[in-house]
């Protein structure tokens, strides 16, 4: 409910309306309700047509056999989905190992950039900030590809990290082979990481700005240690961005291939890759569609319970 | 120990910095590499051989020149339509209001494997031949929702007095919407095409599924991947990256300078 009356002029209101009544609603003529409407059809029709019908288009390929010389047909056939689940839970498991991997690490080190960025950087923001989203503007195809010269077998990078040890670490726990960074579970993770590092910084950065800096100064007159201050003020007023960012890293890197492709190996393909190489290269349409509507409801049921867990629903 | 403490937050920060910009500086250097064989992934011999002939490779720039094209197109479907969604979402109160915002939001929420290879079962199955006019449709389609998102924001910030103060001076419908609301909402669409373009003109893995035999710049890159990446691609990945920072900078020069004349007026 609106208060429409002003303190000091009691009754002014009252006179014109009688309380309680809400004003009726004009009606507007049928030409101006309708503008929405065709504002949203062209926009809207696009999608129905370029994205909902595909989804319909591949629920029925994935229940479709044959061959690509005698034609495909609807025939039903859900064996599929089990098929291709249980010829490539591998990929699919890995998938969102290293999605989930490199979305941890996104937060963990974009956390601190947006940090020093919100509250640290002073006139140096606008210039941080451009450095930030600067990286978008090289193809991103380009720039993975410089992980292979860095990544390198004889690179200096793979060398400090060999003289410091990092690699026996890495090696026992099976992201790195010998003395190698690049085709190991290691460099996929380290490629996705770095893809999707700004998808993470500028959510963050979005929510930390917000905060009033009032705040800071409450719990510092109320004794709290900077630690305490981060981790009952900062950080759950941050939390929309850590959400969003999460989503922002984790979705598009759950489908990735490109980082698996170029750093990894045979040993490092993720489900991505699968679904890519049966359409363009195998025309296994069936088991190409199933997989990818496998991954479509993984990545939703992980998000939905991510965003009822966080309990920020209306983020969006 | 107190000062270290103090310092651990920025330094992280600018580590996580470097680990961003890393790779500018790797393909910025690679792209004045003279290199041995096929692949430049290894330090030959400093030349700018490749600088004085960036299209010196075959379809290189006829790739660059096709992904301008597709991008520039891509950004003015998506932002005509995108624009006007988003106006209909944030103006106007009608019963399919939660719906379209679904339908806004499932093609952001969706990795981008599953968009791709749905949209090229429904080209497959209506018989489609895939090329520059399927990467389009493709590239208006996911573009759209981001303008969306973009315009929305800075149409939700808009103070509608200033649209009742335009009618109140009896300005027409039309006379409203152009003079008052599209300047009001103009930085908000230009953001929006900036991300639509800049999406398209990067995007990779819905082109690759629905473009047959088309050749966009990107796809080059993939390409050469496999065959042998020529130097010319590391001399544009730096000119891309020099020519937008430079952009940036220039629009932040001529804002600060408006500010302050503004100021002076």
């Amino acid at each position: 409910m609106t208060v429409t009356e002003t303190p000091g002029t009691p009754g002014a209101t009252g006179s014109s309306a009688a309380p309680g009544t809400p004003p009726a609603p004009r009606r507007r003529p049928v030409r101006r309700r309708l503008v929405p409407y065709w504002l949203l059809l062209p926009g809207v029709l696009w999608l129905l047509v370029f994205f909902v019908l595909p989804m319909v288009y591949q629920a029925s390929t994935s229940l479709q056999t044959g061959s690509l010389e005698a034609g495909f047909e609807v025939t039903w056939h859900f064996p599929t989905y089990w098929e291709a689940l249980r010829e490539y839970w591998p990929q699919f498991v890995r998938s969102l190992l290293y999605a989930g991997t490199a979305t941890v690490l996104c937060l963990l080190l974009g956390y601190p950039l947006a940090y020093l960025i919100a509250f640290r950087a002073g006139r140096w923001r606008t210039v941080l900030l451009v450095l930030v989203i600067a990286p978008f503007f090289t193809s991103f195809l380009i720039r993975t590809l410089a992980w292979k010269t860095i990544l390198a077998d004889d690179s200096a990078v793979v060398g400090a990290l060999d003289a410091l040890h990092v690699l026996d670490v890495t090696g026992w726990l099976g992201w790195t082979e010998g003395d190698r960074v690049l085709a190991t579970p290691l460099a996929v993770v380290c490629g996705l990481t770095y893809n999707f590092l700004p998808f993470m910084i500028l959510p963050l950065y979005t929510s930390l700005e917000r905060i009033d800096g009032r705040l800071h100064e409450a719990a510092k007159d109320l004794y709290a240690s900077p630690a305490t201050t981060f981790r009952k003020v900062t950080f759950p007023l941050s939390l929309p961005g850590v959400v969003s960012g999460t989503l922002l890293t984790f979705i598009p890197a759950s489908g990735d291939y490109v980082n698996a492709e170029l750093l990894g190996s045979t040993e490092t393909k993720m489900v991505g890759n699968v679904i890519q190489s049966q359409f363009l290269r195998v025309l296994d349409y069936p088991t190409a569609a199933a997989l990818s509507f496998l991954l479509m409801a993984a990545v939703l049921v992980a998000v939905t319970v991510y965003i009822r867990r966080a309990g920020t629903e209306d983020l969006v | 120990m107190r000062r270290l403490r103090e310092k651990l937050v920025p330094l992280a920060g600018l580590l996580t910095l470097a680990y961003l910009l890393l790779p500018n500086v790797v393909v910025t250097v690679f792209s004045f590499n003279d290199p041995v064989g096929r692949f430049n992934y290894s330090w030959q011999e400093f030349s700018t051989a490749a600088w004085r002939d960036p299209c010196g490779v075959a379809d290189l720039c006829g790739s660059l020149a096709l992904s301008l094209q597709l991008a520039a197109w891509a950004t003015l479907g998506a932002t005509v339509l995108g624009t006007m969604i988003a106006f209909a979402l944030v103006r106007y109160r009608f019963r399919a209001r939660g719906a379209v915002n679904s339908l806004i939001f499932l093609p952001m929420s969706m990795p981008e494997v599953v968009m791709a290879a749905s949209l090229l079962t429904l080209f497959l199955n209506m018989g489609a031949e895939l090329g520059f006019l399927t990467v389009l449709i493709a590239h208006v389609m996911f573009c759209l929702s981001f303008v969306v998102v973009a315009v929305k924001a800075r149409v939700l910030s808009m103070d509608p007095r200033l649209e009742e103060a335009a009618r109140d001076l009896y300005a027409g419908p039309v006379q409203t919407f152009l003079r008052v609301t599209l300047p009001i909402a103009a930085p908000g669409i230009a953001a929006g095409a900036l991300l639509a373009f800049a999406l398209s003109f990067d995007d990779f893995i819905i082109t690759n599924f629905n473009a047959g035999s088309t050749v966009t710049f990107p796809m080059f890159v993939w390409g050469s991947a496999q065959r042998g990446t020529p130097v010319q691609i590391n001399v544009i990945g730096t000119a891309m990256f020099v020519i937008a920072v430079l952009l940036v900078v220039a629009g932040q020069f001529l804002a600060a300078r408006r500010k302050r004349t503004e100021h002076l007026r």
